[in-house]
């Protein structure tokens, strides 16, 4: 049986439901080993035996910033005992371990993947284009096969497991590639989140200002629904980096998008283009995001917006 | 200072991007442009090199082309650039990308190495991580704000819950979000000055680093089509069509 190593982070004394997403993959593919960066515990480990982790190699390191030392000891534990495929999130430490640890081991690694296969080789498939391709590559050489999988590429479910075996590494001294983490801050975040929303209002561009993304909190707030933005609207500082949809910013799969006032450039629409239902008012009828909508308006946001506020809250 | 920026042509992303059918590569035009995401990490390296008296060199891989993308960078005011061009990098993986860019950035010197966190047309998001890993410093990542000091780097770290404070000595590598800073349109005199500053032309030879690859594309198809929705113009009611569909949705 395949031995796959799955990278899981800690977030808020729990596995992230990237982690977990990536666990579920893990455990069709082979044995599953956890490499899990957290306080960890009791709690945490069982969720992890949970969705299919057998074993789990714990790391803690709350103080220093930990790609540099994971990665070092990941390198070790790789040479001891050469797993068949280490999974990594496409997320932030994901990609900072995963970076580092394939140039320690001189690995090619496959990113952005929504499936990976070791039928045959070790093969993943990417979206490329904004999502209208999918590309399927494979890994050719290297010591140990790293892929990372982008987030919701598959749900998180859980299985009979039994709670897992677990070993606690020590990380070594990585000297001048050390970095010191003095402080960690939580920025307060208000009404639903984009990861777990049913329904999302996302604005571009075509609001014209910072000004008029009120409209989109306008719409939003009867429907409960979570706000996100393009990357041009959050480059240009209207909205903060947390609200960003797409390749650079996050990945969503809500029962209703509506994108107001977004073209639907490739970097944008990888990040919802698989919404159940996706809501398109746009200006231009040429724009690309009306080539994946249900139901495309082509009219003035600033029209649109205003009339469709009023009528939800006279509704709801 | 010495303060190495790494910065990427890439074809126009407002024009549609095709693979070459032989070689599954993405196709890449003779003009190219400044990846949108570079011009933070210039910004930034541009912001840091003046505090700090030092000079900003752009690090680059690829076609050369008309140089279109770099030009751009030197005039936003970076003093010199480093392209390695070699037709046996056609086709690289973020591994080899890495190791060529590390041995440039090792050749010209270095205190402090800035790099978007990724490309806008590769995105594999691991080529800072791994340059890190191959100059052995660390890499301050999605950076909302740097500040130098006295051979020290400090950043705040984007994270999933808010961000966190990073500091190390340098040499380091950071990676910047958009956001940390505002990147300056060029001036007319800084387009003229571009046209005659340094740009070095190196091949792999000059560097050291054996060609090689480990990984391939092994089939291309298209997504599975989404149904063709349907596109109405807004006469007055476009926003009762969007309510009927939200009912239809079941979420009202």
């Amino acid at each position: 049986m395949a031995a796959v190593w799955v990278f899981v982070q800690e977030s808020q004394g729990a596995p992230t439901t990237l982690g977990l997403e990536l666990l579920t993959k893990a455990r069709s593919l082979g044995e599953v080993t956890a490499l899990y960066l957290g306080s960890g515990g009791d709690g945490p480990f069982a969720t992890l035996g949970e969705y299919g982790a057998t074993s789990v190699y714990h790391f803690d390191c709350p103080d220093v910033l930990a790609s540099g030392p994971v990665a070092a000891a990941l390198a070790s534990l790789v040479e001891q005992a050469p797993p068949d495929l280490v999974l990594f999130g496409q997320g932030y430490d994901d990609r900072d371990i995963a970076g580092r640890l394939a140039a320690r081991l001189n690995q090619s690694v496959l990113s952005n993947a929504i499936d990976v296969s070791l039928d045959g080789g070790v093969t993943a498939r990417h979206e490329i284009f904004g999502g209208s391709q999918i590309v399927t590559s494979a890994l050719t050489g290297g010591p140990t096969p790293i892929v990372l999988m982008r987030p919701k590429s598959i749900a998180a479910e859980p299985a009979s497991g039994v709670m897992p075996s677990v070993q606690r590494v020590d990380l070594p001294d990585v000297g001048r590639s050390s970095a010191a983490v003095s402080a960690s801050h939580v920025e307060e975040k208000q009404g639903p989140q984009l990861e777990e929303a049913a329904v999302i209002v996302a604005g571009g561009r075509g609001l014209g200002s910072a000004e008029n993304y009120a409209l989109i909190e306008a719409v939003a707030k009867p429907l409960r629904a979570a706000t996100g933005a393009t990357r041009a609207i959050v480059d240009a500082g209207w909205v903060p980096f947390a609200k960003q949809v797409g390749q650079t910013g996050k990945t969503v799969k809500p029962d209703v998008y509506i994108a107001a006032g977004i073209s639907g450039a490739m970097q944008h629409l990888v990040g919802m283009k698989d919404s159940k239902t996706i809501i398109a008012i746009n200006k231009d009828p040429e724009a690309p995001i009306f080539a994946v909508a249900d139901l495309g308006i082509v009219g003035d946001v600033n029209t649109v917006l205003p009339k469709l506020a009023e009528e939800l809250a006279r509704r709801v | 200072m010495n303060v190495v920026v790494c910065v990427k042509q890439i074809p126009d992303p407002a024009s549609p991007y095709t693979l070459d059918p032989d070689s599954h590569w993405l196709v890449r035009p003779n003009e190219q442009v400044l990846d949108d995401t570079d011009r933070y990490g210039v910004e930034m390296g541009l912001q840091l090199a003046q505090a700090h008296e030092g000079t900003v060199t752009l690090v680059s891989m690829g076609p050369t082309g008309n140089m279109q993308g770099i030009r751009q960078a030197l005039a936003m005011g970076a003093d010199k650039a480093v392209m390695i061009d070699d037709p046996s990098l056609r086709g690289s993986d973020a591994l080899r990308t890495a190791r060529v860019l590390a041995a440039a950035i090792e050749r010209e010197g270095y205190d402090l190495v800035v790099a978007g966190t990724e490309s806008t047309d590769g995105y594999s998001g691991v080529v800072p991580q791994m340059i890190a890993e191959f100059l052995d410093v660390p890499a301050l990542t999605y950076a909302t704000k740097v500040d130098v000091g006295d051979g020290t780097v400090k950043i705040h770290r984007q994270t999933a819950m808010g961000y966190d404070v990073v500091d190390a000595s340098l040499p380091a590598l950071v990676t910047v979000t958009a956001g940390v800073v505002e990147p300056r349109y060029p001036t007319f005199k800084g387009i003229m000055d571009a046209k005659k500053k340094p740009v070095d032309t190196l091949t792999l030879s000059d560097l050291g680093v054996a060609a090689g690859i480990d990984q391939e594309v092994v089939g291309i198809a298209a997504a599975p089509e989404r149904q063709a929705g349907e596109i109405v113009e807004d006469d007055g009611d476009g926003h009762l069509r969007i309510v009927a569909a939200l009912e239809q949705a079941k979420v009202i």
